[in-house]
């Protein structure tokens, strides 16, 4: 069988998906939320590189690297202010997260 | 100087009533009685000139109101009714103001009521110099304002205040009427000027104009009208439940306002209306039976009165009830003379009790008082001389006024005249015993007060008793030297045009021919009246006690002022409340508010309120609303946004 392009975006497709539900469903953790929204980063890498390998065009790839390098960023700056907000806290449940409460 | 003594009052008003706080109380009242001293002493001069020497002057004072047909300016119209009131007025009220010095020297709020006392004389005077209907009008007000100012006077207590609403509740009933027919004379006559009026009425006699569907008498129409502001001012039966109220005021008030003044402003009205009264005969005898019965009724009520004040004040309104019978059965001349006459006597019985009430600590109830006669010589001989001068003792103020309206009743040939006459008659004994029942009550048998009370019971200063000894005056000798003028022989030349009498009207020289025994008859009541109280309250004092117990039902019915204030109270103030608190809980609050402000602000609320509850605060339902967003717009653009 050959592996196409329609089998790359459905794996995608599918973590994407996910990592929209896990952001959705979980009632626990943020640390899971922030896992959530790496899952779909790597989705939106997965189609970019597929695409770009499909069109033989080398700046999907390169715009894949770029989003890898933002994902780390974001992941340590949150992971940052979860530790800070734990120490504040005591709590990083989700649950407890609703300072925003009108 | 006509000037003068109207606008001096106005002028101490003014000064005390704005500067009251500058100036003080010395100054204040300085200033009022002294001014008010010099328009007393202006009256008189002014009564030897108009009323003896027979001169009548029309004085204008500036131009008031112009509008189309209506036309009113400010005259003085200087009569000799007119100098009579003013001569009654100033010096009661000259009197009053110094006696006034001594019983509130102890109030705070001196100058507050000195003001208010001349500002009354200052409207009293202008309702009797009023030319016209209008500025009478004006001073009708007037009055009832002072009156209510000074009803009220001691704000802090929650039964002056509602005392002085009721009076000027009551009265606005008799000043509906009044206005209506001010209305009605201007329609008829074209103007409100009381000589064009006086000049025209006897062209519309008979002449009816139609009020649904029926033909109504022009000139019964109008003087039933003003009859029915002179009812509410002279507190009348049926409007007269303010006037008993009205002794919630400072008793000086009491005295000026509502017995010697004021409450005969509608004496007054009818008097200077007499040429439209002599027209309507209907009217006459309406005027005739209200007095009558008034004078009746009232006295009936005053049998049985605790209250020292209330007792006078019932006196007062059963005295302007000979008033207004003297005056329904024409006999103009002989009212203002029980006017001239009542206003001393009357005067003095107040400022008299005023003076006890002082002794006393401010005490009122005749059952806590008794024996004060050894403490207050002075003040029981003053009182004597009132209650003498008001029973008809012979050769007293109110021996020839009130014993002349008696025998003009006998002689009258009006329809209502025998009526009249029996009533009056009968009203003459109680009189005589409600007030020697009072004077026994207060000065004789044995002290019923504590003894401290009467440890603190003294003479009053000189300063009260002075205008006392004037006013006593008065009541032993106003009858005996001006009753040839007011009703004697110069009757005729005393009152000129000022007092008008159809020709075929001779009631004052009948009033003088009848029988032997009916000038003998109000003596006899006097004497019978006496006797009673004497038994009563001296001889045997269970008497009474034992009489009351047995006629409980009759007893009651008088003490509660024949259930009057309840009636009204049924009739009127408790659907008026029902109707206020319905159109203000209801219609106010339920409608207006609920559907207006309340309501507007109320859904407001209710939306926002849900919108809060969309802000949860949890991250994944804004990352939700987010991506439902983005959902949205992307579903919109794939199949709508292409085009």
């Amino acid at each position: 069988m050959e592996i196409g392009l329609t089998h790359y975006l459905t794996v995608a497709a599918i973590l994407f998906a996910i990592g929209i539900f896990g952001i959705f469903l979980n009632r626990k953790n943020v640390i899971i939320i922030l896992m959530s929204i790496e899952l779909m980063l790597l989705a939106v890498n997965i189609n970019l590189v597929a695409f770009s390998t499909h069109l033989h065009d080398l700046v999907g790839q390169i715009f894949a690297l770029l989003v890898l390098t933002v994902a780390a960023g974001e992941a340590a700056i949150g992971l940052a202010i979860l530790v800070t907000y734990y120490r504040n806290r005591g709590s990083i449940a989700v649950e407890d997260i609703n300072l925003m409460k009108g | 100087m006509y000037q003068a003594i109207v606008f001096l009052p106005l002028l101490g008003a003014i000064i005390a009533g704005l500067g009251g706080r500058i100036l003080g109380a010395r100054a204040s009242y300085l200033l009022t009685s002294g001014f008010l001293v010099i328009s007393a002493v202006l009256s008189w001069f002014a009564f030897f000139d108009v009323a003896v020497g027979g001169n009548t002057y029309k004085i204008e004072v500036m131009r008031w109101v112009t509008s189309g047909a209506l036309e009113a300016n400010w005259a003085f119209r200087i009569d000799t009714l007119t100098v009579v009131m003013l001569v009654v007025v100033n010096t009661v009220s000259s009197l009053v103001h110094i006696y006034s010095v001594g019983y509130m020297s102890h109030d705070p709020h001196q100058p507050r009521f000195f003001a208010y006392l001349s500002l009354f004389t200052f409207a009293m005077l202008m309702l009797v110099t009023s030319d016209n209907l209008l500025q009478m009008f004006f001073g009708w007000e007037g009055v009832g304002l002072a009156s209510y100012l000074l009803i009220g006077f001691w704000y802090q207590k929650p039964s002056a205040c509602a005392a002085a609403m009721k009076a000027f509740i009551v009265n606005r009933v008799g000043d509906f009427g009044f206005a209506l027919g001010i209305f009605a004379t201007f329609m008829i006559f074209g103007s409100i000027s009381l000589d064009t009026i006086f000049a025209d009425a006897p062209g519309q006699v008979g002449k009816t104009f139609e009020f649904i569907g029926m033909q109504v008498d022009v000139m019964t129409t109008i003087c039933l009208l003003l009859f029915l502001g002179a009812m509410g001012k002279s507190a009348q039966f049926m409007l007269h439940t303010w006037l008993p109220d009205a002794m919630e005021g400072p008793t000086p008030v009491s005295a000026l306002i509502h017995a010697a003044t004021m409450v005969t402003a509608g004496v007054f009205l009818v008097a200077r209306c007499s040429p439209l009264f002599e027209l309507s005969p209907t009217a006459l005898l309406v005027v005739t039976l209200v007095g009558a019965v008034t004078a009746f009724f009232a006295a009936t009520v005053g049998l049985v009165q605790n209250d020292i004040k209330r007792v006078i004040a019932y006196s007062t309104c059963s005295q302007l009830g000979y008033m207004f019978a003297a005056l329904g059965l024409g006999a103009y001349g002989v009212a203002i003379f029980h006017l001239f006459t009542h206003a001393f006597f009357k005067a003095l019985l107040f400022l008299g009790s005023g003076s006890v009430i002082h002794a006393m600590s401010d005490e009122q109830d005749m059952r806590n008082m008794g024996g004060l006669f050894p403490h207050l010589k002075i003040t029981w001989f003053l009182m004597l001389i009132g209650t003498i001068a008001l029973t008809g003792f012979p050769f007293t103020a109110g021996y020839f006024s009130k014993d002349a309206i008696i025998e003009a009743a006998y002689a009258s040939h009006s329809g209502m005249a025998p009526f009249a006459f029996w009533m009056l008659l009968l009203a003459a004994f109680m009189t005589s015993f409600y007030s020697w029942r009072l004077m026994f009550m207060t000065f004789h048998g044995k002290p019923r007060a504590s003894s401290e009370v009467m440890s603190h019971v003294h003479e009053s200063p000189s300063v009260m008793l002075v205008p006392l000894y004037i006013l006593a005056a008065g009541s032993l000798f106003a009858g005996f030297a001006f009753k040839d003028y007011f009703i004697g022989h110069d009757e005729a030349l005393f009152w000129g045009s000022s007092l008008y009498r159809a020709p075929e009207n001779k009631i004052v020289e009948e009033l003088h021919h009848v029988p032997g025994w009916v000038p003998w008859a109000p003596f006899v009541m006097m004497v019978l009246g006496f006797a009673l109280a004497w038994l009563f309250y001296i001889k045997d004092r269970t008497l009474p006690v034992r009489l009351a117990e047995m006629h409980q039902p009759l007893y009651k019915f008088l003490l509660n002022k024949w259930y009057f204030d309840e009636l009204y109270d049924f009739l009127f103030v408790r659907p008026a409340m029902w109707l206020g608190r319905f159109l203000w809980k209801k219609g106010d609050g339920m409608v207006i508010d609920g559907l207006g402000p309340d309501g507007v602000s109320a859904r407001v609320l209710d939306v926002t309120n849900r919108i809060v509850r969309l802000q949860t605060g949890f991250v994944y339902h804004y990352a939700f609303a987010m991506l439902i967003g983005v959902a949205g717009l992307v579903t919109y653009y794939m199949f709508w946004g292409a085009h």
